[in-house]
């Protein structure tokens, strides 16, 4: 009992060893849709329209676009922030990389179009300018916000929104992707084998061979029967070195086979089905784009 | 099931769970993902680099005094593509620095090129010049993302391999050496370029 005990303080300290100190970032709003207007500048009838918009653009691209305003950049450039807002929402498909941004800071009077990864060769970084540039800066520097911000949006999706024939393919295959993705996801097959290996290898024997030593005596008997009858002093410590084998080659089949079942990404949303809820596909961002101020 | 066949498995249990914590999976996968963000370091240099000659072409509507400075750029292009390191190197501090010092001159000889262009307004109207800057502007953000991609990633592998009980494993398997993270030799130099007239 004492050794057990010894355990639990190794397995408690190592815990607390390996916790790792947290890296700064800007504090983040949370993706409540796709127009996340904290700073309060578009009326409610525009945003719903924008909704609209995006939405569709979604179901004929899946191309994530969020529009976001913030009141606050907390101090960071807004191409620094947009960034890593892009990517703590995980826009677009965690595959394609396909999530942009349009971000609004009326406070530091600065604008940034964000484009993930996998869209940065359609809204080009000279694309970007150029739309923050001709439609959205001029609507601003008018004060007409919500106009501005329609505008570039509207610019944005035109450049997002696919040829019919790649976006019905686009489609297909993402209807495709999210079947096999709730078959996996629905069901964890990963950890289901995992705990039948561990039951049958670890488990059953253990208490096979307890029953067995109970009911036979028989000392030189581990739990994977077939032993050196003439080391039956060591017998302990030969059971445990194959059961920690087994556990290692357990708990390697159980990793595997979890992250093939969930290498898709996170939930999906948006698109339908999933009840009307919208989040990021876990897509990322590198900084493509370009940002504007007036 | 007797006590000692559960004290036997918490022990088989927490062997395994040190087994697997001690670094043997979880070193190579950190310096793996440090090396994968080099690699991207490296791209968006290289995208950096293959934008000057559109920049020099620019330049030719400009005067002798732009001449000048557009030559030290390309001269500063030369040398920041030819000090190249390999994923194996990243340990290697020293060449990490040398490598810094050529990419920040290279970026301060842009910053001068397109401050200069300012004085020309012939320039400043010329579309393929705002695309340019953009572009130029894009790269500099890219970079500053994947240099901190990186150095964050680095950062991860170093303490990794110092850490309990990862450490362990680093050393006696790995043999595992820190990761040098990159640094900007000047300061302001992982600043995109500016068009200030003022900043020479």
């Amino acid at each position: 009992m004492r050794l057990m005990r010894h355990i639990f303080l190794i397995i408690a300290a190592m815990g607390a060893l390996s916790a790792s100190p947290a890296y700064a970032q800007p504090e983040f709003p949370a993706l409540t849709g796709r127009v996340v207007d904290n700073a309060d500048i578009i009326p409610a009838d525009v945003e719903a329209q924008l909704t609209a918009k995006l939405e569709a653009l979604e179901t004929q691209s899946q191309r994530q676009l969020v529009v976001t305003t913030v009141p606050d950049l907390q101090g960071y450039d807004i191409a620094d922030y947009g960034y890593q807002l892009g990517r703590e929402w995980g826009l677009g498909d965690a595959e394609r990389n396909d999530g942009a941004l349009l971000i609004v800071a009326p406070n530091d009077r600065k604008v940034r179009i964000e484009v993930g990864y996998g869209l940065e060769g359609y809204l080009t970084d000279a694309l970007s300018s150029l739309i923050i540039q001709n439609e959205i800066l001029p609507r601003f520097r008018d004060g007409d916000m919500p106009g501005g911000i329609v505008a570039g949006t509207d610019a944005m999706i035109a450049q997002l929104v696919l040829p019919p024939d790649e976006a019905a393919r686009v489609a297909q295959q993402a209807s495709e992707t999210r079947q096999s993705r709730e078959s996996d996801g629905g069901f964890p097959f990963g950890f289901l084998i995992w705990i039948a290996f561990m039951f049958f290898f670890f488990v059953l024997p253990i208490i096979r061979g307890a029953r067995r030593k109970r009911k036979y005596r028989s000392k030189g008997k581990g739990p994977w029967g077939k032993r050196n009858k003439y080391d039956d002093d060591d017998d302990d410590f030969g059971d445990a070195v194959g059961n920690i084998i087994l556990w290692e080659i357990g708990s390697a089949i159980a990793r595997g086979a979890m992250s093939s079942g969930s290498s898709g990404g996170s939930s999906w949303g948006g698109g339908g089905g999933f009840g009307g809820g919208f989040s990021g596909g876990g897509g990322s961002f590198g900084g493509g784009g370009a940002s504007g101020g007036w | 099931m007797n006590l000692r066949g559960f004290g036997r498995g918490l022990v088989v249990a927490a062997v395994s769970l040190t087994l697997a914590a001690c670094g043997i999976n979880s070193v190579p996968a950190a310096e793996e993902e440090a090396k994968a963000k080099w690699a991207d370091v490296e791209a968006q240099f290289q995208r950096r680099a293959n934008l000057i000659p559109n920049l020099a072409e620019v330049a030719q509507g400009a005067a002798e005094n732009e001449q000048a400075i557009l030559l030290g750029v390309t001269e500063a292009r030369a040398k920041a593509t030819s000090v190249q390191i390999s994923a194996d190197d990243l340990g290697d501090a020293a060449k990490m620095e040398e490598f810094a010092a050529a990419q920040s001159q290279l970026g301060q000889g842009i910053g001068r090129l397109l401050a200069s262009f300012e004085a020309y307004p012939q320039i400043q109207s010329n579309q393929n010049f705002l695309a340019l800057q953009s572009q130029l502007e894009g790269t500099e953000n890219r970079i500053a993302v994947a240099l901190r991609d990186y150095n964050e990633a680095v950062r991860k592998y170093n303490t990794t391999i110092r850490t309990f009980p990862d450490t362990i494993g680093a050393n006696i398997i790995h043999g595992a050496e820190p990761l040098a993270p990159y640094s900007a030799v000047t300061e302001g130099a992982e600043e995109a370029p500016t068009l200030d007239l003022t900043s020479d």
